[in-house]
């Protein structure tokens, strides 16, 4: 179905006991963009995105990836998608070098090795390929992980705050990188962030999330505008804060509810 | 079928990286056998003249232990190479990845197996050089006692592995104890028939009291019982099934409650 979104989430709940994590969230990314997903910390970016990854049962709800139903199917999706996350690490003692193989033989990729020394050209990780991994610092592990995330040319790339805890010439390199690599590949990325300005530079669409559920959804433009503010910091704030536009979203979804 | 096998492949291969950069992991395979066999092989020296079941059937104390050390080797390797995983909080990354829970299951059981062999092959060695027993003289027989030994830890392994999986690292003592609590029931220096009959009853439903018993009855008597060892085959084959389903609810608990991607040092 190439014609169907690369993600298609309908009605997806999870509850843990009583605490509802994500409610009854709906939304479709279309193939080949970068949707944002932006939320305060428990808002449920991270349990969407690991229900996505088939890493959480959902409560209810449907969800496709690249036209496969990941609740009965996942291993026909996993091998074209990858996902990075700051919070997931690689194998400490394994170097560099061991992690890709071992990740690029999972991912069945071809000519693995050749593909080890192409992408490490592209993320500048070649000269520490024979080093263990727990020995690098943050940006280079953040570096290592994307390479990880790339090895098997992923149509869908999931990204749980990829800069996160980097410096900003670091996390300014992967934003440069990862918008070239998508402007290449056309892969469709999902990249759940708290960083404002990496969001207005990557992402085609965002979706606000609040409380598990669905805020707001529009391009960064598109937000801006319908929150009246400068720039996504200011949006986000307003959602935070229920100010504003926020303040007029949160007493519609009061009202609907 | 390729993919499944090239994704073993590199979850054995990942064990083997480990071993080649520290190899203080293989170490602790050997020397705990070492250390016990030294001990028993002294305790076998002084029995020998002393007591007429170790003169009968001379090896009777070494064999024991080192078969027993099969099982203990085979689930603590089994678990070491899983809990390599949560170690390393690599968990997320591996099931994310296209592997499944039974490549991953094989892919372990593989590196226990090669971890195992490394530690016992050297210790069985030593037993041969030191004290004059060599275990190999069992014959045949050995082979089907490490095959179902191996197999019956293997099925602890897995339990216990799905059930740290879940619970999490609180949950690691369990991984070492769990064979401990067997080993009264086993048989593994005395007669089944030495125990209380409903603990025997427990014994005869174990792999292990068949292997021992098999073991001590052709050093007594160069006899082989192979209607016994294929009863333990079936059953070690039937634990091993049991131990897998386990670890595969647990992954799906583990799947429902969301304490696959948090799990680490």
């Amino acid at each position: 179905m190439p014609n169907s979104p690369a993600i298609n989430v309908r009605h997806l709940r999870k509850m843990y006991g009583e605490i509802v994590a994500v409610d009854d969230l709906t939304f479709t990314v279309p193939r080949g963009t970068v949707l944002g997903l932006l939320g305060g910390n428990g808002a449920g970016k991270t349990t969407t995105i690991a229900m996505l990854l088939g890493l959480l049962e959902p409560t209810s709800g449907q969800i496709e990836v690249l036209g496969v139903d990941m609740l009965k199917r996942r291993y026909a999706a996993l091998p074209r998608m990858n996902f990075s996350s700051p919070y997931v690490d690689l194998p400490h003692r394994l170097t560099v070098r061991q992690n890709l193989l071992f990740y690029g033989r999972l991912y069945g990729v071809k000519q693995v090795n050749r593909r080890i020394e192409e992408i490490a050209e592209r993320m500048q990780i070649s000269e520490f390929l024979g080093r263990p991994a727990g020995k690098l610092s943050a940006g280079q592990k953040t570096r290592v992980a994307l390479a990880k995330a790339l090895i098997n040319r992923p149509d869908v790339l999931l990204l749980d705050e990829p800069t996160a805890s980097l410096d900003p010439d670091t996390a300014d390199w992967v934003r440069s990188y990862l918008k070239e690599y998508q402007g290449e590949t056309h892969a469709t990325i999902l990249l759940a962030s708290h960083n404002m300005s990496e969001v207005e530079r990557l992402c085609d669409d965002v979706i606000l999330l609040q409380s598990g559920r669905v805020f707001e959804r529009g391009s960064p433009r598109e937000l801006i505008e319908r929150f009246g503010r400068e720039d996504m910091e200011e949006v986000f704030l307003d959602m935070a804060r229920g100010r504003g536009r926020g303040l007029e979203v949160l007493k519609k979804g009061q009202a609907a509810s | 079928m390729i993919g499944s096998i090239e994704r073993i492949y590199a979850l054995v291969m990942r064990h083997i990286y480990i071993w080649r950069s520290s190899i203080m992991r293989l170490v602790d395979s050997i020397y705990w056998p070492a250390v016990q066999m030294v001990m028993w092989g002294f305790m076998t020296q002084y029995l020998l003249p002393q007591a007429s079941f170790v003169a009968q059937a001379a090896g009777v104390l070494l064999s024991g232990l080192l078969l027993w050390e099969v099982v203990v080797r085979g689930n603590l390797s089994l678990s070491i190479a899983f809990l390599e995983e949560m170690w390393s909080r690599n968990l997320g990354h591996l099931f994310v990845s296209p592997i499944r829970s039974w490549e991953m299951a094989t892919g372990i059981i593989i590196a226990a197996l090669l971890r195992t062999l490394l530690g016992l092959i050297p210790v069985s060695l030593m037993a041969w050089a030191f004290f004059g027993y060599n275990i190999y003289s069992l014959g045949l027989p050995l082979v089907a006692f490490f095959a179902i030994l191996q197999m019956f830890s293997w099925s602890i392994g897995l339990a216990m592995s799905g059930m740290i999986m879940r619970v999490g690292q609180s949950a690691e003592s369990f991984a070492w104890a769990a064979v401990f609590i067997l080993m009264p029931v086993s048989g593994v220096y005395y007669p089944v028939t030495v125990l209380p009959h409903w603990l025997q009853v427990i014994a005869w439903g174990l792999p292990p009291a068949y292997v021992f018993e098999g073991m001590r009855s052709i050093l007594a008597d160069k006899t082989v019982h192979w209607d016994m060892l294929a009863i333990a085959f079936g059953l070690s084959v039937v634990y091993l099934v049991v131990g897998f389903q386990i670890f595969q609810w647990f992954f799906r608990a583990s799947r429902r409650a969301g304490t696959l991607l948090g799990q680490g040092e």
